[in-house]
């Protein structure tokens, strides 16, 4: 039996963003009430359009950020209001990886020492032994030895992002979150950057948080999804049940609007009208419903509940399932 | 029978760095037929830019130059134009539309002037005519309150709506050919549905020709009749967009096709492509591709393969096909 490696419920956050010219501040909600939960060794992504809070989501499990509300279980610890002397074991538990691999890497520091950094802030290991242990990262990854003393500049883009997943490895953390880790990346590259992260969840058992935009990608690489919409997550489901029987008027409009690499297939398109609408100035009653083509009366004015669908662990918010 | 509007052959352009001369287009050859949609598709840095920059003639502030090869356009030269023909030809017969609106629109200038600039210059129209001009060309792309954007600037507008913007700028004047690099890279997939929704129709009522710049192999096989591939700075495969991917040729072709996810698709393992892009400095010898083709062959290391015309009038440029080929091209 696995075990729940994450769990998270209710969470919230809002920026405060001045504006005007008196300097009155306006509240953005980039999270709104977000609950999921990952067992251990799975994939859970989150999909959704820019700015609709995933990497915000993703930055509060990670405890870069802190909610304003909500809970936060890793491997059965709370942890959403933990100061960050308190979160010491939580940060060698998880690690990220990011979109840019241009931006999140030090370029004056050698490969070496960019991998064995986590090795110097979380453990006492000696000089010896942390070079050691990144030797055999970077095997791991698919780099070599002689890759540890040049500097990240001189490494292309995949490569890059190998590092970036060296260096979250070597802490043999149980949760990697991985905001956008394929996005800056050709196709080539791209996939085998998911391969490689496939091989080290089954190899050790990793439980990826995974955020993306590209709904090929989610498939190819998730056991569940949470699609999200203007802070919230709007149907959450296994992969299967998103991806064969979508339920939110949006995640169809969403699945419809991914181009298919098969000029053979012609399907029916939901063209969404307008655009997303601000977060700083969200609609009434259900968030998609200044877009959503199936709108009704009471959708302007209320907002619809989370109902679970036939299926176990398939949840949509929309009040057509309610009804 | 198909009319060429645009052929591009043996386009040669360089950059020069610290004195030295290095080439990043080595003799790119394609053509487009009039109303036809062509996709240029190819790993980043591979010139896919540069070609159409080639096209344009512009190169404003960059060191490159074309040195080499001929860009036919209804059957006159570009490449033999003055730098106020080529402003002529830009806008009015040849359009851009680019990644980034923001690179193209200016930020102190209001949508409706920015708009109505081209259409006085190309159209001969007066103030009134081209504002109603403009006016029209932003209901036609879809923007609800166009009365009210004329007055705005493009950072009060959305990505989509700027893009929106863009493509009205870029068909104002009725051109042949639009040139889209990358058009909708920047946008969520819902807005990107919109647009490419909006440039298929445009394209069929007008009869124009697009030459669609993109990575995502998605859009080629929804938007264009015919593909060109390019690898390192050269066209390694041109062919029709069914028979490109019912049975891709290049070696590179096949990895960059099985290295997309696809929706429904059970594989556990994506192909990928080993390796990275040569740098254009320092390019091997023989075939480009060889040092991360799977079917390399000894003939590959020592000489470059040349366009081969195979069947359906597909090209590809690989030793694998030596046998095969019908007529030498080039
Ligand atoms: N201004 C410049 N000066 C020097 N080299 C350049 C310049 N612009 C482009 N290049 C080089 O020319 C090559 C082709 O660039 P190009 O922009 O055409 O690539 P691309 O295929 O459009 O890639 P992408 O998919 O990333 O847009 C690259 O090696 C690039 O580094
Ligand atoms: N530090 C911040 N300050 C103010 N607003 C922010 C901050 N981080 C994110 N936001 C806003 O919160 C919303 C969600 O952002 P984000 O989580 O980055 O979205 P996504 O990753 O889905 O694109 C956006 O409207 C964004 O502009
Ligand atoms: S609640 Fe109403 S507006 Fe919202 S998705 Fe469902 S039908 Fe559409
Ligand atoms: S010519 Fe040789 S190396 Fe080049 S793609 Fe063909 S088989 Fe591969
Ligand atoms: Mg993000
Ligand atoms: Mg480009």
């Amino acid at each position: 039996m696995s075990n729940k490696l994450l769990k998270v419920t209710g969470i919230r956050k809002s920026f405060d963003i001045p504006s005007g010219v008196f300097g009155r501040k306006k509240t953005l909600k980039a999270v709104n009430d977000v609950s999921f939960e990952i067992m251990e060794g799975q994939t859970f992504s989150l999909v959704g359009e820019s700015g609709c809070g995933k990497s915000s989501t993703g930055r509060l499990v990670s405890r870069l950020l802190t909610p304003s509300d909500g809970e936060i279980w890793i491997d059965g610890e709370e942890i959403s209001q933990k100061k960050e002397s308190q979160l010491k074991k939580m940060r060698q538990k998880v690690q990220m990886i990011f979109q840019d691999p241009y931006a999140s890497l030090n370029p004056r520091m050698k490969v070496r020492d960019i991998i064995a950094e986590p090795l110097l802030i979380h453990t006492k290991l000696s000089k010896l032994e942390q070079q050691r242990l990144v030797s055999e990262i970077l095997k791991v990854v698919g780099l070599n030895e002689s890759h540890a003393d040049r500097y990240a500049h001189e490494f292309s883009g995949g490569q890059r992002q190998r590092i970036g997943i060296a260096r979250a490895l070597i802490m043999k953390p149980r949760l990697i979150i991985a905001d956008e880790p394929v996005s800056a990346l050709d196709v080539s590259i791209q996939s085998q950057i998911l391969n490689l992260l496939k091989d080290l969840q089954s190899e050790y058992n990793i439980t990826y948080l995974f955020i993306s935009h590209d709904l090929s990608v989610v498939e190819h690489i998730s056991d569940y999804i949470g699609v999200m919409y203007l802070g919230t997550i709007v149907e959450s489901g296994p992969k299967d049940a998103i991806f064969s029987d979508p339920q939110h008027p949006y995640t169809k409009a969403l699945l419809s609007s991914v181009p298919v690499p098969d000029p053979t297939f012609r399907k029916e398109r939901i063209i969404l009208k307008g655009d997303l609408p601000s977060p700083m100035n969200p609609p009434t009653g259900c968030p998609f419903h200044t877009r959503c083509p199936v709108s009704m009366e009471v959708c302007k004015t209320i907002e619809p509940k989370v109902t679970q669908v036939a299926l176990d662990n398939h949840f949509v918010s929309c009040h057509l399932m309610s009804s | 029978m198909s009319e060429k509007l645009l052929q591009v052959e043996q386009l040669q352009t360089d950059f020069t760095k610290d004195k030295r001369k290095i080439r990043i287009l080595h003799g790119v050859n394609f053509h487009i037929n009039k109303g036809e949609v062509i996709g240029l598709v190819g790993e980043s840095g591979c010139g896919k830019s540069l070609t159409s920059l080639s096209i344009m003639g512009l190169f404003k502030g960059t060191s490159g130059e074309i040195t080499g090869g001929n860009i036919r356009f209804n059957g006159q030269d570009l490449t033999s134009l003055n730098v106020n023909e080529m402003r002529k030809m830009r806008g009015k017969q040849i359009a851009m539309i680019f990644q980034e609106p923001m690179t193209s629109l200016n930020p102190v200038m209001k949508i409706g002037e920015q708009l109505m600039e081209p259409i006085r210059i190309h159209l001969n129209l007066n103030k009134k005519q081209a504002k109603e001009h403009a006016v029209s060309m932003l209901k036609k792309v879809g923007i609800a309150r166009s009365d009210e954007v004329i007055n705005e600037y493009p950072h009060q507008l959305s990505g989509g709506m700027r893009q929106r913007v863009m493509i009205a700028m870029a068909m104002s004047c009725n051109p042949n050919l639009l040139i889209a690099d990358e058009p909708t890279t920047a946008l969520d997939v819902t807005i990107q549905a919109q647009i490419l929704e909006l440039m298929k129709q445009l394209q069929q009522q007008e009869n124009m020709s697009i030459l669609l710049i993109t990575h995502d192999l998605g859009i080629v096989a929804e938007m264009c009749d015919r593909v060109v591939v390019m690898y390192a700075g050269r066209v390694v495969e041109e062919a029709d967009v069914f028979d490109l991917f019912e049975k891709p040729k290049h070696p590179y072709t096949q990895g960059l096709i099985g290295s997309v996810p696809k929706i429904g698709d059970k594989r556990d393992k994506l192909d990928s492509i080993k390796g990275n892009v040569p740098d254009p400095s320092d390019m091997p010898i023989g075939c480009k591709f060889a040092p991360r083709c799977t079917q390399v062959m000894p003939i590959c290391l020592e000489k470059e393969p040349t366009s081969m015309m195979l069947e359906n009038e597909r090209l590809c440029s690989c030793w694998l096909y030596d046998h095969e080929r019908g007529e030498t091209h080039v």
